[in-house]
């Protein structure tokens, strides 16, 4: 610690759940004005760090300082006391009220005893002028978009701490465009001197916009260091302890398309949903679906699975003509689908790792035929194996494991249905850098192995890495369709932005 | 289920019974002459209990048996639509109303209405908080005397032998269950012998009252111990003498059974020797209602503000098939 | 293998009963006593099963609505329907298999009504089948007239008061309806499947669970359970009281299924435990009745009981006390 200047730091922070040490005597100094993103595999530790540095969670040992006199925190209220603001992932304030109440709620401009709205939406709109937002003040704030209330979140938590901001995963449900309003929002309180703890999953993130870099790994400090001398190789390194081979782009130049066909959708489409669009989709080959976020990529899958079923069109399976009203019809033609919402829509959270495993296997066999214990067993421990499904016991509800091992979950669910035809909604997303390794390696063994995959990923790297083609969806319509040496990032991203004609091969 | 001539008869047979009590009720009816052709509103309650389904079909026979128009209207237990039928009859222009009111508050303006259209309003049943001057009189049975007339049968069949009662009370709180527990002790008070062994509450049901005496015999020694048991009504009677029985003891005999309401099951429990007494609550509230009425219209008699209906006794003597016969077709 | 069967034993809701029964023993001293009297087993232990039976009936059913994170707020009016219409058709001369066939068809008909206002309509379960709780009452009492239908047809007054090897019949009843129940759901994928409708019907279904038919079924077995549930309480007053048979009921039933350690908010579901749940609460309320206790106590020391039993269940005094805690291996084995 060359330089005692921390405004907030954690010496030898220790934090102890029964007999699992989630902070082994942990050093972490916040410098003013940085932005310094805090690293690590779920599990590493990362929200128990937040938690203590909050006052959410007391330290079993070692201690907080600021400006290096050592405090303690008793809540989260306390620490915006000394300066210490939160903003999480989920917006943490009131949609039905205004934005101007939202910023100042707890201690607005009273008048006579009454809240002065006058003064607190003429405030309001000041302080939201530093952050180029240009919103009504009296308008709710859930009529605006989630990176507007991000913002919004941020300028409450400056206004109220004003010292540290710690942004807890703000990004995961922004799209590219908001990221970069977001990040031009940091730029400017940084150069205010805020000091400024970013968690995030996104590397790219993570060397756009911050200066240093702690990382964790299993509840140890693994490294503190400056971000201009590191890789990204160098930070995955850090997070695993292993290089991981993250195959680049590759040359899957199909012969996938000599295979049979499996489906074939022509003219399918759903009002207000996806415009009708034709695919063909063979044995063994990897279609991507890339575009933006309300581009209709998700509503494509959810029609194909039946979830929403088509109003228009035709779809084919092994030669037959077929229709796919329900997702029961999708299942018994072999189909999966991995859904995007993994809590929402994925998991039977207080079920255990083994029922969520047999459950759509369980489905297809019906009411009467009831896999018993040995079986179930067996079928749960031939995937977690298979999977690497991190749990301490297959009875053990799968709320309880990391998002990263939920998607395996639900990946082994479906593999368990020996499925023809597999639908991937975001399977990498919010998940930590070595399950996403995992998932990537099953879908290439998969392709290997002749199954047929619909893949959605936001992450271009990811796409480009396992497709051997690419469709891109914009404005609920499929665009373009990207073959062979067209299969990389920059091509896409021309087809999602508009350049359709050059791109499309 | 197609009508056989079984049925016919059984119908015809009611009906004729069911007059003849009318009969028997109205035998004042002569009197009553200028009653007739009147329109006059009726709202119930509604058919939460047989007593009072057999209220109303008393006080439509009473109505039909003197020329009267009855207009007729079920609240279904809410006093809102209470209060919109007694509006309704007001608008009408009704002769009189009688009201069986649900709820004792909150009646102050729809009788003030009655009032300033001049419409005589009976209460039947019920009282309600309100002042005295906004109705003509209220019709009702005296449940404090109940409980009495059913504590002094149990004295006097007793005599100086000693005897452990238990009691089944009605819901917690209820003002029927207050007062007939008041009477009852009242009447057993000078009587050492006679001491309430054990008291719970059997909500007025008949399964909850076998539930409660099964539980008491249990407790009082195989129900040996128990020498009578005082019912607040009939239903829970009804459901103890099962709970008797099935403890292989004698209702009537063994365990004498007292209760109040008078309903048609009791009678027949009667027939069997498996009751010893009933006070009735008589469902011809209908029928002092209208003499009162008829007397106030002919010569301006201001009734009686409070009018207590009898409480009369009936025992296996009063010829229980008799009164069976005659409550059966009432909707008991 | 052992160590399972000892600490199924040290469940909380066996903890408790055991509990209950104890202090029962306390306040009267031969509580436990049973005779052999007249071919029927005869003692307070015996009143609590048999007036136990028609809530841990209710319960039986009940138990399946909740773990699809429902409620059937109609099975008290469902009672006095079903006791209704066996109580009017035998009165009017039917045999009496067609009249408690008739009513049981009825209660069938009456959840089936509920599951497709749940399943099909997308209503709320608790105003689904509100509808049915308050226009139940109306519809048994358009049976009976009102009035209470006696009947003295013996064999259908054995349902509700005769005895089986000595043990009162609403106790068999209940007891078979339960092994019955719990193997029609646990040696089929059924039970499973309702599991993953409550912990998460958009995941379910997006597995390939048909939810709206479970959903259907669920309520249909409420419903049918409720119908067993009233031809056995009309059977054993001999009469079908529509003002009062099963009223409240719903909430007893509800509450069994809850102390049963099934939450409200669905998944994981034991039938067996919320019958001990409905035992427990009769055994109270018999406890109460030879207590001796004045009635003005009854419903406070029915609460407070509760609160105690609930206490102990809860995970958060469970893990402070290190007591009730299972290991998640045990709390998924059931």
């Amino acid at each position: 610690m060359a330089d005692g200047e921390y405004v907030l730091e954690a010496r030898g922070v220790m934090k102890i759940f029964g007999n699992h040490v989630a902070l082994d005597t942990v050093d972490f100094g916040l410098r003013k004005g940085e932005v310094h993103a805090l690293l690590g595999e779920n599990g590493a530790g990362k929200s128990t760090l937040i938690k203590v540095l909050t006052g959410a969670y007391q330290p079993d040992g070692g201690g907080i300082y600021m400006d290096g006199a050592q405090i303690s925190l008793d809540n989260p209220l306390h620490a915006q006391s000394f300066g210490i603001g939160t903003v999480y992932q989920e917006v943490n304030l009131l949609p039905n009220r205004s934005v101007a109440e939202n910023l100042f709620l707890g201690h607005q401009p009273l008048r006579f005893g009454f809240v002065n709205f006058r003064k607190m939406e003429a405030d309001a709109r000041v302080l939201l002028a530093n952050y180029d937002l240009q919103i009504d003040p009296a308008s709710e704030l859930g009529t605006h978009s989630v990176a507007v209330q991000q913002i919004v979140a941020i300028a409450r938590a400056v206004q109220l701490s004003g010292k540290v901001l710690i942004l807890d995963e703000p990004t995961a449900s922004l799209d590219r465009n908001e990221v970069e309003r977001l990040f031009e929002v940091i730029r400017g309180l940084k150069a205010k001197g805020l000091a400024i703890i970013f968690i995030t999953h996104f590397l790219d993130q993570v060397f756009a916009i911050s200066d240093r870099v702690t990382v964790l790994r299993n509840g140890k400090l693994i490294d503190t260091r400056p971000l201009d001398d590191l890789s990204r190789t160098d930070v995955v390194r850090l997070m695993l302890g292993k290089d991981i081979a993250f195959s680049g782009a590759t040359d899957i130049e199909s012969n996938a398309a000599q295979n049979e066909v499996l489906v074939e959708f022509k003219g399918y489409g759903r009002k207000r949903g996806v415009l009708p669009f034709d695919l063909t989709i063979h044995k063994g080959e990897v279609v991507g679906v890339a575009g933006l976020l309300g581009s209709g990529r998700t509503e494509v899958a959810r029609i194909m699975f039946g979830a929403d079923p088509a109003d228009q069109g035709t779809v084919t399976v092994n030669g037959q003509l077929t229709a796919i009203r329900k997702t029961t019809d999708a299942i018994r033609h072999g189909f999966g689908f991995c859904p995007e919402d993994r809590k929402a829509e994925g998991i039977l959270g207080d079920l255990s790792v083994r029922e969520n495993i047999v459950i759509a296997l369980q489905g297809k066999l019906g009411w009467f035929k009831a896999l018993n214990r040995d079986e179930q067993f067996e079928i749960a421990g031939r995937f977690s194996e298979a999977m690497d499904i991190r749990a301490a016991s297959l009875d053990m509800p799968v709320k309880l494991l990391s998002g990263g091992n939920q998607q395996k979950v639900i990946l082994s669910r479906w593999l368990a249905t020996d499925p023809a035809f597999l639908i991937l909604d975001e399977p990498t997303r919010g998940i930590d850098v070595g399950a996403h390794a995992e998932i990537v390696r099953t879908i290439n063994r998969l392709r290997d192995e002749g199954m047929a995959m619909l893949v959605i990923s936001s992450e271009l790297d990811e796409v480009v890495a396992y497709s051997s083609r690419i469709v891109v969806m914009r404005d609920r319509e499929m665009v373009a369709e990207l073959r062979g040496k067209n299969i990389n990032p920059g091509i896409i991203v021309q087809a999602i932005a508009n350049n359709t004609d050059e791109a499309v091969a | 289920m197609t009508a056989t001539w079984e049925d016919i008869v059984t119908i015809i047979s009611k009906l004729a019974i069911a007059a003849s009590l009318v009969t028997a009720l109205t035998s004042v009816s002569f009197a009553q002459e200028n009653l007739k052709g009147l329109t006059i509103g009726f709202s119930q309650i509604g058919s939460e209990s047989g007593w009072r389904a057999a209220e109303t079909s008393v006080t439509k026979q009473q109505a039909e048996a003197l020329g009267i128009d009855l207009k007729f209207a079920d609240a279904q237990q809410k006093q809102e639509n209470q209060i919109k039928a007694l509006r309704g009859f007001i608008a009408q222009g009704v002769d009189a109303i009688l009201v069986a009111p649900v709820v004792a508050t909150g009646w102050e303006d729809v009788l003030s209405e009655a009032k300033e259209a001049e419409i005589p309003v009976i209460l039947l049943d019920r009282g309600v908080d309100a002042p005295e001057d906004l109705y003509l009189t209220s019709v009702a049975s005296d449940q404090v005397k109940e409980g009495r007339v059913a504590g002094d049968w149990l004295v006097g069949a007793v005599g100086d032998a000693d005897c452990k009662i238990v009691e089944l009370q009605g819901t917690v709180g209820s003002t029927p269950a207050i007062n007939r527990k008041k009477g009852f002790e009242e009447a057993i008070a000078g009587h050492a012998n006679l001491t309430i062994a054990r008291s719970q509450t059997g909500d007025f049901t008949r399964a909850k009252g076998k539930e409660v005496m099964e539980g008491f015999i249990k407790a009082e020694n195989g129900g040996a111990d128990i020498c009578a048991v005082y019912a607040h009504n009939d239903d829970m009677a009804v459901g103890a003498i099962q709970a008797i029985k099935d403890a292989g003891l004698k209702p009537g005999t063994d365990i004498k059974v007292v209760s109040i309401d008078g309903v048609p099951d009791i009678f027949q429990a009667m027939v069997a020797g498996e009751a010893n007494a009933s006070v009735e609550l008589t469902p011809n509230m209908a029928g002092p209602a209208f003499a009162a009425l008829s007397a106030y219209l002919a010569d301006g008699t201001a009734p009686a503000k409070f009018i207590i209906t009898e409480s009369k006794l009936y025992t296996p003597k009063d010829n229980p098939q008799g009164e069976y016969d005659t409550r059966k077709g009432l909707g008991y | 293998m052992k160590r399972l069967h000892l600490e199924r034993l040290a469940n909380p809701q066996l903890l408790a009963l055991v509990a209950v029964l104890l202090i029962n023993w306390l306040l009267f001293p031969n509580f436990f006593r049973i005779a052999w009297q007249d071919g029927r087993l005869f003692g307070s232990m015996i009143d609590v099963i048999n007036r136990g039976a028609p809530v841990a009936i209710l319960a039986i059913g009940m138990t399946g609505v909740i773990a699809t994170k429902g409620v059937d707020l109609s099975v008290g009016a469902i009672m006095a329907v079903c006791g209704a219409v066996a109580a009017t058709m035998v009165v009017a001369g039917y045999p009496t298999p067609i009249a408690v066939i008739a009513a049981l068809a009825v209660g069938l008909a009456c959840g089936l009504w509920n599951g497709f206002l749940v399943a099909v309509l997308d209503i709320q379960p608790i105003i689904a089948t509100l509808v049915l709780m308050v226009a139940g009452r109306g519809i048994a009492q358009l049976i009976t007239e009102g009035s209470i239908v006696t009947f003295n047809d013996p064999a259908l007054v054995y349902l509700g008061t005769g005895s089986f090897f000595g043990f009162p019949m609403a106790a068999v009843i209940a007891l078979v309806l339960m092994i019955v129940v719990t193997l029609l759901v646990r040696r089929t994928a059924i039970g499973l499947f309702i599991q993953a409708i409550g912990v998460n019907r958009a995941a379910a279904s997006l597995a390939g669970i048909h939810s709206r038919m479970l959903l259907m079924l669920v309520y249909a077995l409420s419903g049918f359970c409720a119908a067993i549930a009233g031809i056995v309480v009309a059977a054993d007053i001999r009469g079908a009281d529509a003002n009062n048979s099963g009223l409240w009921l719903e909430l007893d039933a509800i509450l069994a299924v809850v102390i049963g350690g099934t939450s409200l908010l669905g998944g994981k579901f034991s039938i067996p435990l919320a019958v001990v749940g409905a035992l427990i609460i009769q055994a109270m309320n018999t406890g109460i009745l030879v207590s001796g206790f004045r009635p003005e106590f009854n419903l406070i020391v029915k609460a407070g009981m509760i609160i105690l039993i609930l206490m102990l269940q809860s995970p958060l005094l469970g893990n402070a006390i290190g007591f009730f805690k299972r290991d998640p291996k045990q709390a998924n084995s059931r």
